[in-house]
C-alpha cells in the first residue's frame, strides 16, 4: 500500500450529511466497526457525538462511557474481561499445602473453594517463597476448574478401592502422602461424612491434634507454625484460639474462595506403591430409602407439583418411578391435592435439593425464595413466560401430562434393559 | 441351623452436656443417643449387657447429670473420677483395654469444653478398633460382625459390616434418646474406678472465650469498571437463564430431562 491518504470527497461529505441516506453505513465504513469514531484524512480521530449511544427504553438518548457499547470491540472486550485471571505456575514450592476437598457429587463444593482459598492464603504468605497447594482426590470426578480453584498439584486416585466409606483405605492414601512429600499443613473440610471422619484419623495417625471447626486464620509470629486459628467448640458455644496444628478442619467460609488467579493443577503420581490392607470395615453399598420418608428440606432430588398438575395420579406415579421425594406450590396444598408438610416456599420449607424439577409451576416470589438453594431446577410448563422458566436450568414448554408419562416410559424402559443386561 | 444368638458386652461412654440456652448441665444429648441405642440392642439381643462410663469429676452438678443417663433404665454405672481439665482419652482408654467390651458407643463430639469430636478417634487409634461415625441403626450381630445403617447426607443411609471389636459413634440421625425416670435414677448407683490422671496441658494454654457471632460474608465484586461494580450492586440478579425448550414433542423434552438427571446422578 502506499502512503499517500486518498480522499473520497463524496464519502467525506455524506459522512458530515446526517441527513443523506447512507450516512450510517458510510460512517461504519470508515469508521471500521465503530460508527461514532473514525480516522479523519489527515489521520486525526474524527468523532461523530451524534451516533454516540442508543435511545432508552423512553425515548432518550442513553450514553455508556464503560466502553462496552464501542459496536466492532464488544466481544473482544468481554473474552478479555472473562480472561482477566492471572496464571501462577509455582515450579520450586518452598512447603506443601495438602488439602483433601470432599468433592460431593464429582464437583468442588463450595466449602471445598472456601478451603482451598485458606490453604492459598497459608501457601502465598510470603511472596518470596510460595508454597504449593497439593489436593488429593478420590474417585471419578467432573471438576475441570482446579486450577481456577487454587489448586497447583493434584494427585487422583482413581481406584475403585476408595469409592464409597473407605476409611482405612483413604487413610492410607494419605500416609503414603506424607511420606513421600510431606506437606507444612493439612487441611480438610470439617462436613460430616467427609473431611471431618478422614481429618480426624489423619490427625490420630501423624499424632496431632487436629484443630476442628477452623473459620478463621490469622499470621502470627509467635506460633510454631507460624499461624493462630479460631476454632468453634464445644457444641459451637466457645471460641478457641489456638496456634493453627498442622492438621486443620475448617467450617464452611473460612476463606474467600480464589478468584484471581489461575493455578497448573499439574498431575502427580504417588511413587511408592499403598500398601492394601485387609479393611475391617466392609461397605454393602447404599441402602434403597423410601423417598416419601425423607424430610423435604433435606431431599436430595425434588418432583414438585403446581397448579398446572391435573393428573395428580400420574405425578405420583411418576415421583415414585423417579426416586423422586415429592413437594408442591401452595396452590395445589391449598387446594388439597398435597399435605401441608410437602409444601415448598416461603411458607412452607426452604428446600436444598441438587435436582429439583418443578412440574407446572409458575414461579411465585415466595416459591423461588424456597428454592434458592437447590442446584439444578427444571421447570415443566405450558407458560414460556413465566417466571420459573427464568430461574430454571433447563424448561420444558409443553403439556406436564404428556411429558412426565414420556418420562416415565423412558425410566421404565431403561431400568428393564439394566435388568435384562444383568 | 438357628446360630444361639448371644449377647455382645456393651461400653457407652457418656459425657456431661451443656443446655444451649442456659449452660447447666444436662444428659449431652448425643451420647443419650447412644445409650438409646444400647439398650435398643439390648432388648433385641437378649444377654446383652451394658456398661456405662464416664471419666471426669464427682461433683453434684455432674451427678445430676449422670443420673439423667442412669434414669433411662440402667442400674449403675462407672465412674473414672478426675480432676477437673484432665485428659479423658488415657483414663478411657486403659479401662476400655483392660474392660475388654465388644461394642464401643460414643457421642460424636462433646458439647463443653474443647468438643472437637477426637476422642472416639483417639480411642479407635490407641485400641487399634475399627470406628464408624455416623451411625443411624445397629441391624444385627452375627459371629463377631455387626451390622450397620450409617446416616448419609440428605436422608440416605448406607449399610456396613464391621468387624467386631469397635467403636461406633452416633450424632444426630440416629434413634432420639427416651426420658429420664427420676425414681430409678435417685435409686441408681455408681462404681467408682480409680485412675491416674493427666492434665490436658495444650487446653490450658488455649484462650476460650463465648462465641462470637461470625461475620456475614459480603458479595464482594472485582471489577475494573465502576458500571460493572455498580450494577453487580444495585440490580437485582437476573439469573444465568438456563436452556429453553419451546416446540418440543413430550418425548424430546422428556429424553432432555432424562439426559440431566442422569448427569446429575439421581436416578437409582
Amino acid at each position: 500500500m502506499s502512503e499517500i491518504i486518498r480522499r473520497d470527497p463524496r464519502r467525506e461529505w455524506i459522512a458530515r450529511n446526517r441527513l443523506h441516506p447512507d450516512n450510517a453505513t458510510v460512517l461504519a465504513e470508515m469508521s471500521g466497526g465503530a460508527v461514532s469514531e473514525w480516522l479523519g484524512p489527515n489521520g486525526v480521530v474524527r468523532k461523530n457525538p451524534r451516533a454516540i449511544g442508543f435511545i432508552g427504553p423512553h425515548g432518550v438518548r442513553r450514553i455508556d462511557r464503560s466502553g462496552l457499547q464501542q459496536g466492532g470491540q464488544s466481544p473482544g472486550a468481554a473474552a478479555a474481561a472473562r480472561d482477566s485471571r492471572r496464571t501462577v505456575t509455582i515450579d520450586a514450592p518452598a512447603f506443601l499445602v495438602a488439602v483433601v476437598p470432599d468433592m460431593t457429587g464429582g464437583r468442588l463444593s463450595s466449602q471445598d473453594k472456601d478451603l482451598l482459598g485458606l490453604a492459598r492464603r497459608v501457601a502465598d504468605a510470603d511472596a518470596d517463597q510460595p508454597g504449593a497447594v497439593v489436593a488429593i482426590l478420590f474417585g471419578e470426578h467432573k471438576e475441570d476448574a482446579l486450577g481456577e480453584a487454587g489448586v497447583d498439584r493434584v494427585v487422583h486416585l482413581e481406584d475403585e478401592r476408595y469409592s464409597g466409606f473407605a476409611p482405612e483405605a483413604r487413610l492410607a492414601v494419605l500416609s503414603a502422602v506424607e511420606r513421600e512429600m510431606a506437606p507444612r499443613f493439612w487441611l480438610l473440610p470439617d462436613s460430616p461424612l467427609g473431611g471431618a471422619d478422614l481429618g480426624r484419623r489423619l490427625s490420630l495417625r501423624l499424632g496431632e491434634r487436629a484443630a476442628t471447626g477452623v473459620w478463621q486464620v490469622e499470621a502470627d509470629h509467635d506460633a510454631p507454625l507460624g499461624w493462630q486459628c479460631t476454632a468453634r467448640g464445644g457444641a459451637g458455644s466457645l471460641d478457641i484460639q489456638r496456634p493453627l496444628p498442622r492438621v486443620a478442619l475448617a467450617l464452611a467460609e473460612c476463606a474467600e474462595p480464589v478468584d484471581e488467579t489461575r493455578h497448573a493443577a499439574e498431575h502427580l503420581t504417588l511413587s511408592a506403591s499403598i500398601p492394601t490392607n485387609l479393611s475391617r470395615i466392609e461397605d454393602l453399598g447404599q441402602v434403597a430409602v423410601d423417598p416419601a420418608g425423607v424430610a423435604l428440606d433435606e431431599a436430595e432430588f425434588i418432583l414438585s407439583g403446581g397448579n398446572g398438575v391435573k393428573e395428580w395420579d400420574a405425578f405420583h406415579h411418576a415421583a415414585k418411578v423417579l426416586g423422586a421425594t415429592e413437594g408442591a406450590s401452595r396452590v395445589a396444598v391449598d387446594d388439597g391435592y398435597m399435605a401441608r408438610d410437602r409444601q415448598v416456599g416461603a411458607t412452607g420449607t426452604w428446600v436444598t435439593a441438587r435436582v429439583y424439577v418443578a412440574v407446572g409451576i409458575s414461579g411465585a416470589i415466595q416459591h423461588l425464595q424456597g428454592i434458592q438453594r437447590c442446584d439444578k431446577v427444571v421447570a415443566i410448563n405450558l407458560d414460556p413466560g413465566c417466571d420459573i422458566i427464568k430461574r430454571a436450568d433447563l424448561a420444558v414448554i409443553g403439556d406436564s401430562t404428556q411429558i412426565l408419562a414420556a418420562l416415565v416410559a423412558m425410566v421404565e424402559q431403561q431400568r428393564g434393559g439394566q435388568r435384562d443386561a444383568a | 441351623m438357628q446360630p444361639e444368638q448371644q449377647g455382645i458386652d456393651v461400653a457407652v461412654l457418656v459425657s456431661i452436656g451443656r443446655h444451649p440456652t442456659t449452660g447447666r448441665p444436662r444428659r449431652a444429648e448425643q451420647d443419650a443417643r447412644g445409650l438409646e441405642l444400647a439398650l435398643a440392642m439390648e432388648a433385641e439381643l437378649p444377654g446383652t449387657r451394658i456398661s456405662m462410663l464416664h471419666a471426669g469429676p464427682q461433683d453434684d452438678g455432674s451427678e445430676a447429670a449422670l443420673r439423667g443417663y442412669l434414669g433411662m433404665g440402667l442400674e449403675s454405672m462407672t465412674l473414672l473420677e478426675q480432676p477437673e481439665g484432665s485428659d479423658a482419652i488415657p483414663a478411657l482408654a486403659t479401662h476400655l483395654a483392660t474392660a475388654a467390651p465388644q461394642l464401643v458407643i460414643t457421642g460424636a463430639r462433646a458439647e463443653r469444653g474443647e468438643g472437637s469430636g477426637l476422642l472416639p478417634y483417639a480411642l479407635a487409634e490407641r485400641l487399634g478398633w475399627p470406628l464408624v461415625n455416623g451411625l443411624a441403626a445397629v441391624e444385627s450381630v452375627e459371629n463377631g460382625v455387626v451390622t450397620l445403617l450409617q446416616a448419609l447426607p440428605r436422608g440416605q443411609r448406607r449399610r456396613l459390616k464391621v468387624r467386631l471389636p469397635a467403636i461406633i459413634s452416633v450424632d444426630e440421625a440416629a434413634p432420639a434418646a427416651r426420658q429420664s425416670a427420676f425414681g430409678p435414677a435417685r435409686r441408681a448407683t455408681f462404681s467408682m474406678a480409680a485412675t491416674h490422671p493427666e492434665a490436658d496441658s495444650e487446653l490450658a494454654q488455649w484462650h476460650l472465650a463465648p462465641a462470637r457471632k461470625r461475620p456475614k460474608r459480603l458479595k464482594i465484586v472485582k471489577s475494573a469498571s465502576a458500571r460493572d461494580r455498580f450494577k453487580a450492586a444495585a440490580s437485582k440478579s437476573e439469573g444465568k437463564g438456563g436452556q429453553v425448550l419451546t416446540d418440543v414433542s413430550p418425548e424430546e423434552g422428556a429424553e432432555a430431562i432424562y439426559k440431566l438427571l442422569k448427569e446429575e446422578d439421581v436416578l437409582r
